[in-house]
C-alpha cells in the first residue's frame, strides 16, 4: 500500500478515524456524553473539539434516547453523525430509536430516506464493571433488520472499519471491546497485559483507508478446527488454541451483520469442526445464529457437533468476574469437546 | 405553584438533634474515606463513587422521614444506605465483592438493597431509579400505608427523558413521592452549564405543576426543613415536590477521574467554606453543646466502626462459585 504507518492503541486508532473523517467531510459531527470538553471517558475523542470546533464535536446531556433520535434526524437530513453511547449498557433508552426508527427508515420510506449514522459504544467485560458496565448486547441488534453491527478486535481494523461505518449509507452500530483498548487480552488477568505497540495490528496506516464489512480476518490458519470469534474472544481463542496444541482456523468475524458466511463455510468444510465463542449470555446469543448458519451450510462436512463457549445465562456479576468470563480454560474445554477428546 | 428560591434563615435545633446529624454525616465521611483507601489497596475493583461532600443531603433528608418511608437512588449510594441504618459491614463487604455483602458480591458498589430498611437500591443506570421511585409511591397510595418515597438523582440524571415521564405521572396521580435532585454541579466531567438549558433544576417541574425548592444542600438543617416540608406535602396527599439540593462532590466522579474539568481552587474553596460537617461542628462548639474532647471521642468511635467494617469486608469469604447462578429467576420448583 505504501502508506506510512504509526503505532497506535485502539483508542488512538478510533480517534484517528474520527479525525480523518472530520477533516475530510464537514458533514461529520461527533457527540455524546462527556465527548466534547472532556474528550470521552475512554479518551476516544480527546482533542477533537479543540481541533474541529465546538459545533463539530460536542457534549450532550445524559439522554440516550435523545442522542440517538437527534442523530437519526441529522442523518436523514444530510449529515454524517457519529454518536457515542458511553457504555453499551446505557444504550437501552436509545434502543427504541435504533430499532423502530434508524433501522426502519429506508424500508418504510421506500428507499427515499435513510439514516447513515454511526453509533459507537464500548462493550464487554474484563474490567470489573459488574452488571451495568460489562454487557455484550450485540444479539439485540443483529436481530434487527435494517442495521449493521460490527466489532473490531484490534487498532488496524478499528480505524478502517470506523471509516467504513461513517461512509456507509445505512445505520451502523460500532461496538468497541473495551478490554482491548490498550492491548490484546488473552483471557488470563494474572499475566501482565501486553500493549498494542508490540503487536503488528497496532501498526496503523496514517490518513484514509477502509476495512470493508462482510469479510473475516484469519488470525491463524490450521486444519484441526474452525474457531469463530469476535471482539475480545478473538485473542482468548488464540491463546487457548496455542495452549491446547491445536492448529486452528481462527476467524475474527469483524462484522456480525453483514456476515461473511462464505469464508466461514469454506473453513468449516475444510476442518469439519466448529467452535463458536462469545462473551454474551448463551441463550439466543449470536452464537445461536452462527451455529444455525454453519449447520445449514456445512452439515455434511461436520465431523462433530458444533460447540459454543459463551457467558453464562446470568447477569454479569460484580465479584467472580473470571468465573463469568469465558476464559482460556473454558475455551480449551470447548476445543477438546469439538475435537472429540472430551 | 411557582417554583421559588429559598432564602437563608436561622434554623432551630438542639444539642441532641445536631449531634446526631453530625455523627451520621461523619460516619458517611469516614466510611467513604476508608472505601477510597481500600480501593487504592486493590481490595475494591471496578466502579466506586464516593459521596464525600454531599453528606448533609441524605442525612437531612432522612431526618424528615418516618419508619416505612422508602429511599431509592443511583450509584453514588453508600451514604444513603448508611443513613437508612444499613450495616456498614454489609455495605463495605459488597464493595469488596464478598459473601458478607448486601448483594453477596453480585451487585458491587452500585447495586445494594434492603427490604428491612426500605432501601430500594442502588441503580447503575442513570435516571432509572426516578420512575421506580414514583412507582413505590403509587403502591404506597394504593395500599394507603401512609408512606412516602424519596427518589434521589443527580443534576446529570435530571436530563433523562424518563425523569419527565415520572414527573408527569407523579403529579397527574398526586403520588406521595419527593424528587431529590443532588445538584453537585457536575455529571462526570460535564458541568450543569454545559448540559442543561435550565440550570436552576428546582424549576424543572414547573410545566408539570410540581412545586420546587432550591436548598443549600451543604447545610443539614436547611435540608431537614425542606425535606420535612416536602414529605408532609406528599403525605398529605398533595402529590410530589422537587428539592434541588445545591451540593458538591469533593472527590472524582469515580475512582479514576483526571479531574481536568474543574480547578483545584474550586474544590478547596467549597471544602473550606461550605463543608457540611465542619459547619455542624462549628455550630455545636459555638453553642457550647460539645467540647473538642467530646468531638475527638466521637471521631474515635466512628473510626472504630469503619475499621471494623473494613476488617469484615476483607475477611468475609469470597462468594461460593455456585452463587453465580442463583437469583436469576426463582428455581422452577419454588416459583
Ligand atoms: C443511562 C446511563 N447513561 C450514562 C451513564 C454513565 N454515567 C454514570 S454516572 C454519570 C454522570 C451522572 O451525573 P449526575 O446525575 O450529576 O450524578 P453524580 O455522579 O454527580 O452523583 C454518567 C454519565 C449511566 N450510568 N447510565
Ligand atoms: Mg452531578
Amino acid at each position: 500500500m505504501g502508506q506510512a504507518t504509526k503505532r497506535m492503541n485502539m483508542i488512538e486508532a478510533i480517534r484517528d478515524a474520527l479525525d480523518v473523517k472530520m477533516t475530510e467531510d464537514s458533514d461529520v459531527l461527533v457527540f455524546g456524553e462527556d465527548v466534547g470538553y472532556f474528550g470521552g471517558v475512554f479518551r476516544a475523542t480527546a482533542g477533537l473539539q479543540e481541533k474541529h470546533g465546538l459545533h463539530r464535536c460536542f457534549d450532550t446531556p445524559i439522554s440516550e434516547g435523545g442522542i440517538v433520535g437527534i442523530a437519526i434526524g441529522m442523518a436523514s437530513n444530510g449529515l454524517r453523525p457519529v454518536a457515542e453511547i458511553q457504555f453499551a449498557d446505557y444504550i437501552y433508552p436509545g434502543y427504541d430509536q435504533i430499532a423502530s426508527e434508524a433501522a426502519r427508515l429506508r424500508y418504510r420510506s421506500n428507499g427515499e430516506f435513510s439514516a447513515p449514522l454511526t453509533i459507537r459504544t464500548p462493550v464487554g467485560g474484563g474490567i470489573y464493571g459488574g452488571t451495568t458496565h460489562s454487557q455484550s448486547p450485540e444479539a439485540l441488534f443483529t436481530h434487527i433488520a435494517g442495521l449493521k453491527t460490527v466489532i473490531p478486535s484490534n487498532p488496524y481494523d478499528a480505524k478502517g472499519m470506523l471509516i467504513t461505518a461513517i461512509e456507509d449509507n445505512d445505520p451502523v452500530l460500532f461496538l468497541e471491546p473495551k478490554r482491548l483498548y490498550n492491548g490484546p487480552f488473552y483471557g488470563d488477568p494474572h499475566i501482565p497485559s501486553v500493549s498494542w505497540a508490540k503487536h503488528e495490528l497496532g501498526d496503523v496506516p496514517e490518513g484514509h483507508y477502509t476495512v470493508p464489512f462482510g469479510s473475516v480476518r484469519r488470525i491463524t490458519e490450521g486444519p484441526d478446527l474452525t474457531i469463530l470469534a469476535y471482539g475480545t474472544m478473538v485473542w482468548v481463542a488464540e491463546a487457548a488454541a496455542k495452549e491446547a496444541g491445536v492448529q486452528a482456523d481462527i476467524l475474527d468475524l469483524r462484522a456480525l451483520l453483514p456476515l461473511d458466511i462464505e469464508a466461514i463455510a469454506e473453513s468449516v468444510k475444510k476442518t469439519g469442526r466448529c467452535l463458536i465463542l462469545h462473551e454474551a449470555t448463551r441463550t439466543s446469543g449470536f452464537g445461536a445464529e452462527l451455529s444455525a448458519q454453519v449447520a445449514e451450510a456445512c452439515f455434511f462436512s461436520l465431523e462433530a457437533p458444533i460447540v459454543r463457549v459463551t457467558g453464562w445465562d446470568t447477569p454479569y456479576p460484580h465479584a467472580q468476574e473470571w468465573a463469568y468470563f469465558p476464559g482460556p480454560k473454558r475455551v480449551m474445554n470447548g476445543i477438546r469437546k469439538v475435537m472429540g477428546q472430551a | 405553584m411557582a417554583a421559588k428560591k429559598k432564602t437563608a434563615k436561622k434554623l432551630k435545633t438542639d444539642k441532641e438533634e445536631l449531634l446526631k446529624y453530625y455523627r451520621d454525616m461523619l460516619l458517611i465521611r469516614r466510611f467513604e474515606e476508608k472505601a477510597g483507601q481500600l480501593y487504592g489497596m486493590g481490595q475494591i475493583a471496578g466502579f466506586c463513587h464516593l459521596y464525600i461532600g454531599q453528606e448533609a443531603v441524605v442525612v437531612g433528608a432522612r431526618a424528615g422521614m418516618i419508619e416505612g418511608d422508602q429511599m431509592i437512588t443511583g450509584y453514588r449510594d453508600h451514604g444513603h444506605m448508611l443513613a437508612c441504618g444499613m450495616e456498614s459491614r454489609g455495605v463495605m463487604a459488597e464493595l469488596t465483592g464478598r459473601s458478607g455483602g448486601y448483594s453477596r458480591g453480585k451487585g458491587g458498589s452500585m447495586h445494594m438493597f434492603s427490604t428491612e430498611k426500605h432501601f430500594y437500591g442502588g441503580h447503575g443506570i442513570v435516571g432509572a431509579q426516578v420512575p421506580i421511585g414514583a412507582g413505590l409511591a403509587l403502591a404506597n397510595k394504593y395500599t394507603e400505608n401512609g408512606n412516602v418515597s424519596l427518589a434521589f438523582f443527580g443534576d446529570g440524571a435530571s436530563n433523562q427523558g424518563q425523569v419527565y415521564e415520572a414527573f408527569n405521572m407523579a403529579k397527574l396521580w398526586d403520588l406521595p413521592v419527593v424528587f431529590v435532585i443532588e445538584n453537585n454541579q457536575y455529571a462526570m466531567g460535564t458541568s450543569v452549564q454545559r448540559s442543561s438549558a435550565e440550570t436552576e433544576l428546582f424549576k424543572r417541574g414547573s410545566s408539570f405543576e410540581i412545586e420546587g425548592l432550591q436548598v443549600d444542600g451543604m447545610n443539614v438543617l436547611e435540608v431537614r426543613d425542606a425535606a420535612k416540608k416536602a414529605i408532609k406535602h406528599a403525605r398529605d396527599g398533595k402529590g410530589p415536590m422537587i428539592l434541588e439540593m445545591k451540593t458538591y462532590r469533593y472527590r472524582g466522579h469515580s475512582m479514576s477521574d483526571p479531574a481536568k474539568y474543574r480547578s483545584r481552587d474550586e474544590v478547596t474553596k467549597t471544602r473550606s467554606e461550605r463543608d457540611p460537617i465542619d459547619m455542624a461542628k462549628a455550630h455545636l462548639l459555638d453553642e457550647k453543646w460539645v467540647d473538642e474532647a467530646e468531638l475527638k471521642a466521637i471521631d474515635k468511635e466512628i473510626k472504630a466502626i469503619v475499621a471494623d467494617a473494613a476488617e469484615f469486608a476483607q475477611t468475609s469469604p469470597e462468594p461460593d462459585p455456585s452463587e453465580l447462578y442463583t437469583d436469576v429467576l426463582l428455581p422452577v420448583d419454588a416459583a
